[in-house]
């Protein structure tokens, strides 16, 4: 799950940017841990995530090999949580995707109470999550600091390419995948939330966060980067 | 990967979803074509596109009709309209780059999806990072750069020539001719994957050198570094790694929090106060 871990953007849209995942340690507590997995993720439903994932099957939104033709206009757009959690049948990360703080905070005081074993983490802006910890009454066991890019960063896209590619920190999204929708968008060939769905179906382990797309899509209809 | 020129159609599809730009149409065959060295398999195009079965002679005709008339198409952008995106067995060495590109594949080093271990995820459990230590993740080719595991080595030879231990269930070290050198093995040097993970700790206080020493090899390196460190918190839920980060110059405001909820089952715990 390094792969949330650099995302790129701004404190204003990443605030609203939560990933809250659920590992077992091999070895360790990860047998038996399937029902488990799945009670983390039955337990998010009940707050309205944006995404769910598990990083072995795929997430919410998946792509579809037998599609006939009239799927470019009746597409299936809403994301399939009972598929990924009935999905989960080894052991392995599942990730739950948040757009609001209030709903990571009440979702993680009924994993404390489930206390479920496992080794629980949100992948944040570093004070949001200290926010939801501090509310919960939980002191942070470890951190881990994204310092973000080295090297050659003149072969990085623009600002918004990058917030959007870099949701799927496996590399799953292209650059230029992410300009061309860009670009879509602001023709006016397809709405941001289409375009969101074409997005998430690429990340293959379900952390993509469709609602925070949206508003980078829509800021970049209005203006460029 | 591989495009099957009988199913075809030059859509163009999937040369904007292909991560390294590997994918263009011939201009003589007026076929989609993959670079084979720069592809490094990662299936984003054969996993993540929808895939139809329509005809590619009819498709192809009514392309050609369209285009003549230059009318705009407007498909949807994620499909195969003619499923002809198709994998191709992989053979030593370049099965590596899957192992490395494709996050649904488990490394066989680590059993865990993705190019890393488990991390500061499950610090709970394992105490892996001590109180007074700093865990390093350093990743290279990230976002969807790529890089070649000789540009890989000359960052581990140089961590290694300041003593760096590397963890040894991560799948670099595993590929490691000399872990105690940083010098991977020479039949994979070439080999290109959109990504890979080196994992070490060290104590705290010698963070900071090799904070500057990873910078400066960075910049030497045709790819991108993305550089995470972790440290256990203290009972109040505070460190002393973000002083050090921030005395070195770092801005940093995203991070993953570990709310240390995990434990080792209680048969683990049994067996190992058994053994003890």
């Amino acid at each position: 799950m390094t792969n949330t871990l650099h995302r790129y953007g701004n404190e204003r849209n990443l605030s609203n940017d939560f990933i809250v995942f659920a590992i077992p340690c091999r070895g360790r507590n990860d047998k038996d841990s399937v029902p488990k997995l799945k009670r983390f993720l039955r337990t998010a439903t009940k707050y309205t995530p944006v995404n769910l994932g598990d990083a072995s099957h795929g997430g919410a939104y998946r792509p579809s090999k037998d599609l006939n033709p009239t799927a470019h206009w009746l597409r299936k757009s809403e994301p399939d949580f009972e598929t990924v959690i009935e999905g989960v049948t080894t052991p392995t990360t599942v990730a739950a995707v948040f757009d609001n703080i209030r709903a990571v905070e009440e979702f993680v005081a009924e994993l404390q109470k489930e206390d479920l074993g496992l080794s629980i983490n949100i992948s944040a802006l570093i004070d949001r999550a200290r926010e939801c910890c501090d509310e919960v009454g939980i002191a942070r066991h470890s951190v881990e600091y994204s310092l973000g890019f080295m090297g050659q960063t003149d072969r990085l896209a623009d600002r918004q390419v990058l917030e959007l590619s870099t949701m799927c920190g496996h590399g799953m999204i292209s650059f230029n995948f992410a300009r061309k929708m860009i670009d879509w968008v602001k023709e006016g060939r397809r709405t941001p939330e289409q375009a969101c769905n074409y997005f998430s179906r690429f990340c293959s382990c379900g952390i993509f966060n469709p609602s925070r797309a949206k508003e980078i899509l829509e800021e970049a209809r209005r203006r460029n980067s | 990967m591989t495009i099957d020129p009988k199913k075809c159609v030059a859509c163009g599809n999937c040369v904007a979803v292909c991560p390294m730009g590997a994918i263009h149409i011939d201009p003589n065959t007026k076929r989609a074509t993959v670079n084979q060295d720069e592809c490094v398999e990662c299936y984003t195009c054969f996993r993540g596109m929808s895939a139809e079965h329509l005809n590619p002679t009819m498709v192809r005709t009514i392309r050609k009709i369209g285009s003549w008339l230059r009318w705009r198409f407007d498909p949807e952008p994620d499909v195969c309209p003619t499923a002809a995106i198709t994998e191709q067995e992989l053979v030593w060495p370049r099965v590596v780059r899957r192992a490395f590109s494709d996050p649904v594949v488990p490394h066989e080093s680590t059993g865990v999806h993705g190019r890393g271990t488990e991390e500061v995820k499950t610090n709970d459990v394992t105490n892996r990072v001590g109180p007074d230590e700093a865990g390093f993740t350093v990743e290279f080719g990230r976002p969807t750069i790529g890089v070649r595991f000789w540009q890989i080595q000359e960052m581990t030879t140089a961590l290694a020539r300041m003593g760096i231990e590397f963890e040894k269930r991560n799948p670099v070290t595993s590929l490691m001719a000399d872990a105690r050198t940083g010098e991977i093995r020479t039949d994979i040097l070439n080999e290109k994957i959109l990504s890979a993970i080196v994992e070490f700790k060290t104590a705290l206080t010698n963070a900071p050198a090799i904070l500057r020493r990873i910078r400066e090899v960075a910049k030497t390196l045709d790819t991108v570094v993305a550089v995470g460190v972790a440290a256990r918190c203290d009972e109040e839920g505070e460190n002393r790694l973000e002083e050090t980060l921030i005395n070195e110059g770092f801005f940093f405001n995203r991070g993953k929090t570990n709310l240390g909820l995990g434990r080792a089952s209680l048969e683990i715990v049994q067996a190992r106060a058994t053994v003890g």
